[in-house]
C-alpha cells in the first residue's frame, strides 16, 4: 500500500510534482499514466526516498520507506534512470544488493532464473542490451521478495516476448495480493494489466480511476447516425443537454447527450429511416489524449499550433 | 509461472551486512583488483630502485649523490609511498564517486534508505583494505631494500628500534588517505573532481606553501594533510614536525572533516 498525501516536488521553480494525492492498493495492478515531464519518475524516486519531497509525505505499508527495517522487502523498484554499475556482473549486482539484507545466494539465482538471465548472468552489465538490463532491474526489484512492486516504464526496450513476460508477471503479483504499481505513457499498454488508473499531467492528479470509468467518462455518449434526413433529425432530437455536429451535406451526424436507444425511437416515431445507429466506443488511448490535452508539457510542432 | 517462489526469511538491513555488501562491491570490480595492484607495486618497485641506486652510487666510489644524504634504509625503502598514496587515494574516490556516476548510487540507497550506513561502511571497508595493503607494501618493500643494502653503511633490519612501528604507520596513512579519497569522492560525486581533490591536498598544496609569508608557512606546513601525515611512519622527528601521534591526530582531524561534509551531502541532498 503506497499514500501519497499533498505530495509535492520542486526543483528551483520548476515544480515536478504538485500537491499529489492518492492511494495504491494491494492485489491490484495500479497503472501510473501521464504524458512524458508529468512527474511520474519524480513521484517514484520520492516513494523509495531517492529525492525529498519538498512538502507533503509518502508513506509505504504505513512508515516512510526509510523507517523500515527492510526495505527491499517492503518495495522493490525499477527505475528509470540507469541504476547498475556497467562493471559488474549481472550476478555480482544482485548479490551486492542481496548482502545488505542478508538475503541467501539461492535467492540471487532464482531470481536470475524468474527473468531469464542465466545465459549472462556472469557478464558485465555495461554490455547488456536495453531490454537485459530491464531485465535486471527487475530481477533486482524481485529480489527482497517485497510486498508492493513498482515499476517506473517496465516495458521499455522489451521484446513482444518480454512484453507478454511483464504482463503475465504483473498479473500474477497482484494476484498474489501485492501491491503493484506500474508507470507507462501508452494506455494502450496498461488497459491490458492495470485495473485501476492514477493519471497525472503537469504534476497533478487528472483522474483515479478504473479503466473502465475513464473510457466512459471521456466521451463515451457519442452516438454516429447515417440517415436519408439529416435536417429532420436534428429537428427531432433537439433538447437541452444534447449536442449534433455534422457536416453539411452529409447523411452522417455525431449526436451526444442522448443514447443509441433514444434516438432509435425518436426517428421512428418520426418516420425517419436510419441507415446506421452505432454508439461510439472511444479507445483508452483517445481517452487519456483527451484528459491530458492540456496538460500536455512537450507537444511536437505540429500540434503546438492547435493546442496554443 | 510462480513469480516470488521462495519466501524470503524475515530479512534485515544492518551495519555489518551493509559492510558485507561493500566489500562485494570492490571485489566485483577489475578497477579494485588494478589499482590496489599498483599501489602495491609504486610501493616495492620504487623502494627496491631506490635501494638498487643508492648502492650502486655507494660502490661506485664517486662522491655520494646529494639527494641521497641523510638516506638511511627505511627512507629509502619508502621512496614510493607519495606513489602508492596516489592509488590508494585514487580507488577511494572510485569508490564512492562511481557510484554515482554510473547511477549505482539509486540501487544502493533503495537498499539503505538510511544513506548514512553506506558511507561508514564503504569508508571502515576500503580503508581496512589500504591499511592492510599498505602496511603489507610497506614491509615488502622494506625486507627487498634491507637486503638489497645489507653490505652498506646504511643497513637496517626490522628488529631495529620503531621500523615495524613506522611500517604499521605507513598502512595507517594509506588507509586514511584511503578513507579521504571515499570522503571526497562522495561529497563531490564526481571521479575527475575527487582525483583532482585528492591530487591537489596531497601534491599540490605542499607546494603551494611557499607562496606564502615565511612565518606562517612554519607554523602551518606540519599541519597538512601530507605532512601530518608522513610523521605518522618518520623515524627521526625534526624540531619542524610533529610527532607520530600529533601526525596521527592531525590526520585523522583532516579525515573526519572530509567524512562529515560527505555525510552532510548524502543525508541532504537528492541522490
Ligand atoms: N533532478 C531534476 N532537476 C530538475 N528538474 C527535474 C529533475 N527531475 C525531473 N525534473 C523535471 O520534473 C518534471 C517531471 O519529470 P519526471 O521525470 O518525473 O516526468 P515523467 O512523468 O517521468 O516523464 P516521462 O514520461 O518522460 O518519463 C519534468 O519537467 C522534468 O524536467
Ligand atoms: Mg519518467
Amino acid at each position: 500500500m503506497i499514500e501519497a498525501r499533498q505530495l509535492t516536488k520542486r526543483y528551483g521553480d520548476k515544480t515536478a510534482v504538485d500537491g499529489v494525492d492518492f492511494t495504491v492498493r494491494p492485489g491490484a495492478v495500479t497503472g501510473f499514466l501521464g504524458p512524458n515531464g508529468a512527474g511520474k519518475s519524480t513521484t517514484m524516486r520520492m516513494i523509495i526516498g531517492l529525492d525529498a519531497p519538498t512538502a507533503g509525505t509518502v508513506t509505504v505499508n504505513g512508515r516512510r520507506y526509510a523507517e523500515h527495517s527492510a526495505p527491499l522487502h517492503e518495495v522493490g523498484a525499477l527505475l528509470e534512470a540507469r541504476s547498475i554499475h556497467p562493471g559488474r556482473s549481472a550476478f555480482d549486482h544482485l548479490m551486492v544488493l542481496a548482502h545488505t539484507h542478508g538475503i541467501g545466494r539461492a535467492r540471487v539465482t532464482e531470481v536470475i532464473e524468474m527473468t531469464g538471465l542465466q545465459a549472462v548472468a556472469r557478464k558485465r552489465a555495461g554490455a547488456f542490451s536495453l531490454g537485459m538490463g530491464q531485465r535486471l532491474g527487475i530481477a533486482a526489484a524481485l529480489l527482497g521478495d517485497p510486498q508492493t512492486i513498482m515499476l517506473d516504464e517496465p516495458v521499455n526496450g522489451l521484446d513482444p516476448e518480454g512484453v507478454l513476460w511483464i504482463r503475465t508477471l504483473l498479473t500474477g503479483l497482484a494476484a498474489e495480493g501485492r501491491t503493484v504499481f506500474v508507470s507507462s505513457h501508452l494506455m494502450s499498454e496498461m488497459a491490458l494489466v492495470a485495473d485501476h488508473l492514477i493519471v497525472v499531467g503537469r504534476g497533478r492528479v487528472l483522474a483515479d480511476t478504473t479503466v473502465q470509468e475513464l473510457v466512459l467518462q471521456a466521451g463515451g455518449d457519442t452516438v454516429d447516425v447515417t440517415t436519408d434526413d439529416p435536417a429532420g433529425l436534428r429537428r427531432v432530437l433537439t433538447g437541452p443537454g444534447v449536442e449534433i455536429s455534422g457536416r453539411p451535406g452529409s447523411e452522417q451526424l455525431s449526436v451526444t447527450g442522448l443514447p443509441a436507444r433514444a434516438i432509435g425511437l425518436a426517428a421512428a416515431r418520426h418516420g425517419i429511416a436510419l441507415f446506421e445507429l452505432t454508439a461510439r466506443t472511444v479507445s483508452l488511448e483517445e481517452a487519456f489524449m483527451e484528459l491530458t490535452k492540456d496538460s500536455v508539457e512537450y507537444h511536437a510542432a505540429n500540434t503546438l499550433v492547435g493546442a496554443a | 509461472m510462480s513469480t516470488l517462489a521462495t519466501r524470503v526469511r524475515p530479512v534485515r538491513t544492518t551495519g555489518p551486512r551493509v559492510a558485507r555488501s561493500e566489500w562485494a562491491k570492490l571485489w566485483s570490480l577489475r578497477s579494485t583488483w588494478i589499482t590496489l595492484g599498483l599501489g602495491l607495486l609504486f610501493l616495492v618497485v620504487v623502494g627496491t630502485i631506490a635501494a638498487l641506486q643508492y648502492r650502486s652510487s655507494a660502490n661506485s666510489g664517486q662522491p655520494m649523490d646529494p639527494d641521497f644524504a641523510g638516506a638511511t634504509t627505511y627512507s629509502l625503502a619508502l621512496f614510493g609511498v607519495t606513489f602508492s598514496l596516489i592509488a590508494f587515494g585514487v580507488l577511494g574516490v572510485l569508490t564512492a564517486a562511481g557510484e554515482y556516476t554510473t547511477g549505482m548510487i539509486r540501487s544502493t540507497l533503495a537498499a539503505v534508505p538510511k544513506r548514512l550506513p553506506v558511507l561508514w561502511a564503504k569508508a571502515a571497508v576500503y580503508g581496512a583494505l589500504a591499511f592492510v595493503t599498505g602496511a603489507a607494501g610497506a614491509l615488502l618493500a622494506f625486507v627487498v631494500s634491507s637486503a638489497v643494502l645489507s653490505s652498506t653503511s646504511v643497513a637496517m633490519s626490522l628488529s631495529d628500534a620503531g621500523v615495524l612501528r613506522g611500517l604499521l604507520g605507513v598502512g595507517v596513512y594509506l588507509g586514511l588517505v584511503g578513507v579521504i579519497g571515499v570522503a571526497l569522492g562522495s561529497l563531490l560525486r564526481s571521479t575527475a573532481g575527487g582525483i583532482s581533490a585528492v591530487v591537489g591536498a596531497f601534491l599540490l598544496v605542499p607546494g603551494l606553501m611557499s607562496l606564502l609569508p615565511k612565518s606562517w608557512r612554519a607554523d602551518l606546513t606540519p599541519y597538512l594533510p601530507s605532512n601530518a601525515g608522513e610523521s605518522i611512519f618518520a623515524l627521526q622527528h625534526s624540531t619542524g614536525s610533529l610527532s607520530a601521534g600529533a601526525g596521527l591526530l592531525v590526520l585523522l582531524g583532516w579525515t573526519a572533516l572530509a567524512l562529515a561534509g560527505a555525510a552532510y551531502r548524502l543525508k541532504k541532498a537528492d541522490a
